[in-house]
């Protein structure tokens, strides 16, 4: 596209500058968090147990506990997200009153405060069902929490496949599930994996929901009936309650940042396999 | 010999069909019969409703919200539409080749291999021979049996024409629906399908939607005449192909034909 005239290139200058900043925002927090936090990074540091209150030592337990809340957040949330996105995408027609209703949930859903979902969570796991404070407290809770991230995002990814592959099928009278299982979820597979890796962003970075529901004992959890610290919750504690522990949550959003990237691009490598055995 | 094995050719018969997409009449008491081995055309201009025949005669009209069907339509003296009909079945028996190539975003030979697998040959080499058969049918094996394992969109899209036509053929059908399947493609690969179907013609019941009438006149055994008529579509002549392209009853039949109108 042609820009023509001063007030145009004015125009352009502007929201190039805009763009820029977007780019600088991500990589400036990132300068920040690993230039504070990288010089007491050390193999010890993500095994060892934390000492003197998370000022010394440091979160092998925490990595655990993230780890085992993130596994029972996405065993609960991934078949039941993605059973809602088939049955939005595939069922419902478009625009239809079940799929208005539906839809409307899901947004009202995704728009509840994380700290809304703790309480829920605390209330429904922790006591009415007698789960206490535990990683399965924590992990369902925030598989509640990413729900309708993916099933947005995942629903977005199935009806973004071409119509001509459910033409195809219908003509050749297959299966609905063979259909959905060999050609449409492969198909969709990237669009899975980022609505997978957005949950999995949106679960790792949460602490005011795991605060009612997975606790934050610093141990070594047992088994998902005991409590268990998640990393963001460490560097929340940190933070506010730990006076000199500014150094220990800086290196411990180093190791999430760095937690978080390796989830995104083993998701990413995840969806480009299915999608490339798809076609074998 | 067919492609695989299926039943002889069945013939279609239309009886008073109406097909409307909620108030509005896409086309109204159609009828015509083809043949069984029969190729007939069915020609006229866009949004007479040939399209929608074709649909209602496999049912894919079952899927569009809205869509409704009355009339008789019959295949191999079955109604599509009675109760008990299996739509596996009918979709098999009744195959259907679009517009737009569609494979499946599998290799070439999975393309085939998935639907014989979804109607049940679980055996592999019978699965296996029905494939290369079918893709022998069409003139394609030559060209991919070198690459029967790479991704079936990254061919030409003749290629991938031929390949959805083989598709069809695997499952061994009676009766070939086509859906102006040239008039995507370049005139090269387009005279490679016309060809092909030639091929099929007497071994399979055809219809074939088309707007370029020299293809018609050329495949065709009979021909029906689609029109508007205030808003909505309609049969107005069929018969023998050399009867309506020469001394066609209707006005509006001499005049399409012709050349005329449309």
């Amino acid at each position: 596209m042609r820009i023509d005239g001063a007030r145009d290139r004015w125009a352009a200058a502007l929201f190039a500058s805009a763009s820029l900043m977007i780019m600088a925002l991500p990589l400036l927090m990132l300068v920040e968090v690993v230039g504070a936090g990288l010089p007491r990074l050390s193999l010890e540091f993500l095994y060892a147990p934390p000492m003197d209150a998370g000022r010394a030592g440091g979160i092998g337990p925490m990595i655990v506990s993230t780890l085992a809340i993130l596994a029972v957040c996405l065993c609960a949330a991934l078949p039941v997200g993605l059973g809602c996105a088939l049955y939005l995408a595939e069922c419902v027609p478009a625009g239809s009153r079940a799929a208005r209703a539906l839809g409307y949930s899901l947004d009202v859903l995704g728009g509840v405060p994380s700290i809304v979902f703790g309480l829920f969570g605390y209330r429904l796991f922790a006591i009415e069902l007698g789960l206490g404070f535990s990683i399965l407290s924590g992990g369902l809770t925030l598989a509640c929490m990413v729900l309708p991230l993916l099933i947005r995002v995942s629903e977005e990814a199935l009806r973004a496949t071409p119509p001509s592959y459910r033409q195809a099928a219908a003509a050749l009278g297959l299966s609905q599930g063979g259909f959905l299982r060999r050609v449409l979820v492969p198909a969709a597979a990237p669009g899975i994996a980022a609505a997978l890796i957005l949950s999995v962003g949106r679960a790792l970075a949460e602490s005011a929901a795991l605060l009612f529901t997975a606790g934050y004992v610093t141990r070594l959890p047992d088994s998902v009936f005991d409590s268990g610290r998640a990393l963001a919750v460490h560097i929340y504690d940190l933070s506010m309650n730990v006076a000199g522990g500014e150094g220990g949550a800086a290196t411990t959003a180093v190791v999430l940042v760095g937690l978080l990237t390796l989830i995104n691009l083993c998701a990413r490598r995840l969806g480009q396999a299915l999608h490339r055995m798809q076609r074998a | 010999m067919k492609a695989c094995e299926g039943a002889a050719p069945a013939g279609i018969t239309l009886d008073e069909v109406t097909v409307r997409y909620g108030a509005h009449i896409a086309i109204e008491r159609a009828s015509f019969a083809v043949r069984p081995g029969e190729l007939m055309a069915l020609v006229g201009p866009s949004g007479c409703g040939k399209t929608s025949l074709l649909n209602a005669i496999n049912r894919l009209s079952d899927l569009i919200p809205g869509c409704t069907v009355t009339g008789n339509i019959a295949v191999g003296g079955r109604d599509v539409r009675a109760p008990d009909t299996r739509l596996t079945a009918l979709r098999r028996q009744v195959g259907m080749v679009f517009q737009l190539p569609n494979p499946f975003p599998l290799s070439v030979a999975e393309n085939l291999r998935f639907p014989l697998r979804e109607h049940g040959v679980s055996n592999r080499d019978e699965r296996d021979r029905r494939t290369e058969e079918a893709l022998r049918a069409v003139g394609l094996w030559e060209e991919v049996k070198g690459r029967l394992g790479q991704p079936a969109q990254a061919l030409s899209g003749g290629q991938q024409q031929r390949l959805c036509i083989a598709r069809t053929l695997a499952l061994g059908p009676e009766v070939l629906l086509f859906d102006e399947p040239c008039s995507a493609l370049d005139p090269l690969s387009a005279g490679v399908i016309e060809a092909l179907i030639t091929g099929l013609k007497g071994r399979y019941t055809i219809l074939l939607v088309t707007h370029n009438l020299p293809q018609a006149r050329r495949l065709a055994d009979t021909v029906a005449v689609c029109w508007v008529s205030e808003g909505c579509g309609c049969v107005v002549e069929s018969g023998p192909c050399g009867v309506l392209f020469e001394r066609a009853a209707h006005p509006i039949t001499r005049a399409y034909c012709g050349g005329e109108v449309g």
